[in-house]
């Protein structure tokens, strides 16, 4: 086989590492090149230096070390026995690429994943030299995200967590029974096991920096992971009872979802047809509404279908908890808690914020809400406002129906 | 009527020190003209501030002068009346800036979310291309920002960037950075800029290779990079083609037989 250039292996792990859902480079501690002979600044917030058509932010350099992989997980492109071509980068090459990228403002770092060849050690050793390399020999100080090995030795995820900004270990499938179906060489108790012991890590360098101003930062951004969803038979409830369990045992700065989508050289295991985008979506506003909402998991799991257990598509999931739920509503603008104004479907959490602070001022009418709001349309039913009062919810029986967004044009692909 | 003569379309620190005197004065709004640099219209006659030996202290909270700081560097000729009428206001009602419902509160907080947003965007989607030139690197971009950001935003590139040597050309300005010391130049042209770089050829198969053609969903792209940036970022050339190909790719895909899964022992690694 020819030698691949350069383009033409970038292109090979690019396209390998897109289904990583993940681009965030936020979160970090705060650090510039100023007065050293390095690159990078982080400064809290992340940047998103392009979107692609999928409407999805660029923000970091996403690609593999290498796409050949010694497993066969069903889902993946990059399994063993699917015909993709294969491609591998050295350290040097990656670390040249990113270097390159990232001097012409292309992007804020690097997200490095793998496929593992011969053995998880090994690989993992390959990804920590790249994040090595570029801290250590060219004092790079942007942003790092490795994909870690679950079986991969705890020293050597222990040098990751010194150079890397953040670490992630993926979860895979919401199920116990979807992983052993569709990725039957990976086992969710090692998974687990190595989320545990990065929460475990992570809090020894928090601690050690509260003592030691000196301490090494072991992951300031923390850890992450991602399931995938739609490929095995979990509902959304058991999805979000899983991402909302990981949260809480592992400190998981984040769960990210990605929607199964069909990928070349398919597997004759899998569902040829895609979950809905906007099933991923839904999951995602019910993560925001845990994370920063005040609902717990088992009131999002009132908002899903009695039947299917998944969310409602064609509302939004706190839209869809409302109207399970109209006692509690219309609540007061003027007078009502933080707790309850979130819980008004349409209003955000700067909303609120604005809300709360304007109250002290004026008697809020409908028109100063409009003021602080993007649609008021969709709140007035939920809202009692100077000069307004909406009917009592319960005599609304095409509330829904008046709420929902019209009807679209059916997708081509589902 | 006062007439108040900015040196620059971003003075902050010349807006302030007028601001301040004429409030004490009790000026009101509608008799002061604003103006940038030093060429004064003559349709009200020149009348200058009086200057006032020591203008009284009176303090603003800090949420003002961080609007007032953003606000100003919008491109809206009003935004420095503007400002001076939501101080003047600001000092009979000093719970003013919590009232987000106050509409010139809403008018100049939406000036300064347009000029944050401009900042971020700037940020985001400057494109550097090398220069070489006696065997030294020089990094230079150029860039249309909507507002007066460029020195407002000159900080993040130069702690971003501080090892290399850079320029940023823009219409209003130019930014010129050695690795120790910032300088200014005039505004400048596209063509003042290099017209290339070898390294957007790998970028540009990156972002056609990190997108996904099974998720489509353009809207979104639009709202965060919008057209009217397209012209200065290399990778957006390739776009129209990657939508078009799209969904002819993903039939494809779903068209294609699958593959079964081998034992372990007939795959190369």
């Amino acid at each position: 086989m020819a030698q691949l250039t350069t383009r033409q292996k970038l292109e090979i792990l690019a396209d390998a590492a897109k289904y990583d859902a993940s681009c965030a480079s936020s979160g970090t501690t705060k650090r510039d090149s100023r007065g050293g002979k390095g690159i990078g600044s982080t400064e809290g917030m992340g940047i998103c230096h392009a979107y692609a058509p999928d409407g999805r932010c660029i923000s970091l350099l996403k690609i593999l070390l290498t796409n050949s992989c010694i497993f066969d997980c069903h889902y993946c492109i990059n399994r063993r026995s699917s015909d993709v071509r294969r491609a591998r980068f050295t350290a040097r090459e990656v670390v040249d690429l990113t270097l390159n990228f990232y001097r012409r403002n292309y992007i804020e770092g690097l997200f490095l994943s793998s496929g593992i060849i011969r053995s998880s050690d090994y690989t993992m050793e390959q990804m920590v030299e790249v994040a090595r390399s570029l801290r250590q020999d060219h004092h790079f100080r942007g942003y790092i995200h490795l994909k870690t090995i679950p079986d991969a030795d705890p020293a050597l995820l222990h040098q990751a967590g010194l150079h890397a900004d953040r670490l992630s270990i993926n979860v895979e499938l919401p199920t116990e029974s979807g992983l052993k179906r569709l990725a039957p060489e990976k086992d969710g108790g090692r998974i687990e096991g190595a989320m545990r012991h990065l929460r475990s890590e992570i809090e020894d360098g928090q601690d050690a920096r509260r003592k030691y101003k000196s301490a090494p930062r072991f992951a300031p951004a923390g850890q992450s992971t991602q399931m995938i969803i739609g490929a095995d038979a979990a509902d959304d409830r058991a999805i979000i009872a899983r991402a909302s369990s990981l949260y809480d045992r592992h400190r998981l700065r984040r769960v990210y979802y990605s929607a199964f989508s069909p990928i070349p050289s398919p597997s004759a295991v899998l569902p040829l047809r895609r979950p809905p985008l906007m099933r991923e979506h839904r999951l995602y506003q019910s993560d925001w509404m845990i994370r920063f909402y005040g609902y717990d998991a088992g009131e999002i799991a009132a908002a899903t279908d009695a039947a299917t257990g998944c969310l409602p598509l064609d509302i939004d999931p706190k839209l869809a908890w409302a109207l399970n739920h109209r006692a509690t509503f219309p609540v007061d603008v003027n007078r009502a808690p933080r707790e309850a104004l979130l819980r008004v479907p349409g209003l955000g959490v700067r909303a609120v914020d604005r809300i709360l602070l304007s109250r002290r001022h004026r008697r809020l009418r409908l028109d100063d809400v409009a003021r602080l709001t993007t649609s008021i349309r969709k709140l007035r039913p939920f809202l009692i406002a100077a000069d307004w009062r909406p009917l009592a919810l319960a005599d609304c029986a095409d509330l829904r129906a008046r709420l929902a967004p019209p009807a679209q044009q059916l997708d081509l692909f589902t | 009527m006062h007439r108040v003569l900015l040196t620059a379309p971003d003075d902050i620190d010349g807006w302030r020190a007028s601001a301040r005197q004429l409030a004490t004065q009790g000026v009101d709004p509608a008799d002061i003209v604003w103006q940038v640099g030093d060429a004064p219209d003559d349709l009200f006659g020149n009348i200058d501030l009086e200057q006032a030996a020591t203008p009284a202290a009176f303090s603003v909270p800090r949420a003002f002068l961080d609007l007032a700081e953003s606000a100003i560097l919008h491109r809206d000729p009003q935004r420095f009346a503007l400002l001076y009428a939501l101080l003047v206001q600001l000092r009979a009602r000093p719970g003013l800036m919590q009232d987000r419902a106050d509409p010139l509160l809403r008018r100049v907080a939406a000036l300064a979310k347009a000029v944050r947003r401009d900042i971020h965007k700037m940020r985001a989607f400057v494109r550097f291309r090398e220069m070489k030139a006696d065997g030294a690197s020089r990094f230079v971009a150029w860039f249309e920002p909507d507002h007066h950001i460029v020195r407002a935003n000159a900080g993040f590139f130069v702690r971003r960037f501080a090892s290399m040597h850079w320029s940023i050309l823009t219409p209003e300005i130019s930014i010129h950075w050695d690795s120790q010391t910032l300088s200014e130049g005039p505004g400048a042209q596209r063509s003042d800029a290099p017209d290339g770089d070898p390294v957007e050829a790998l970028w540009q198969g990156y972002y056609a290779a990190i997108f996904n053609p099974a998720r489509l969903k353009t809207g979104a792209m639009l709202s965060e990079m919008p057209k009217k940036y397209w012209r200065n970022l290399p990778e957006a050339v390739l776009i129209p083609d990657l939508i078009a190909g799209a969904q002819a790719r993903e039939a494809v895909m779903i068209a294609r037989r699958p593959t079964l899964p081998k034992t372990q022992d007939d795959s190369a690694t």
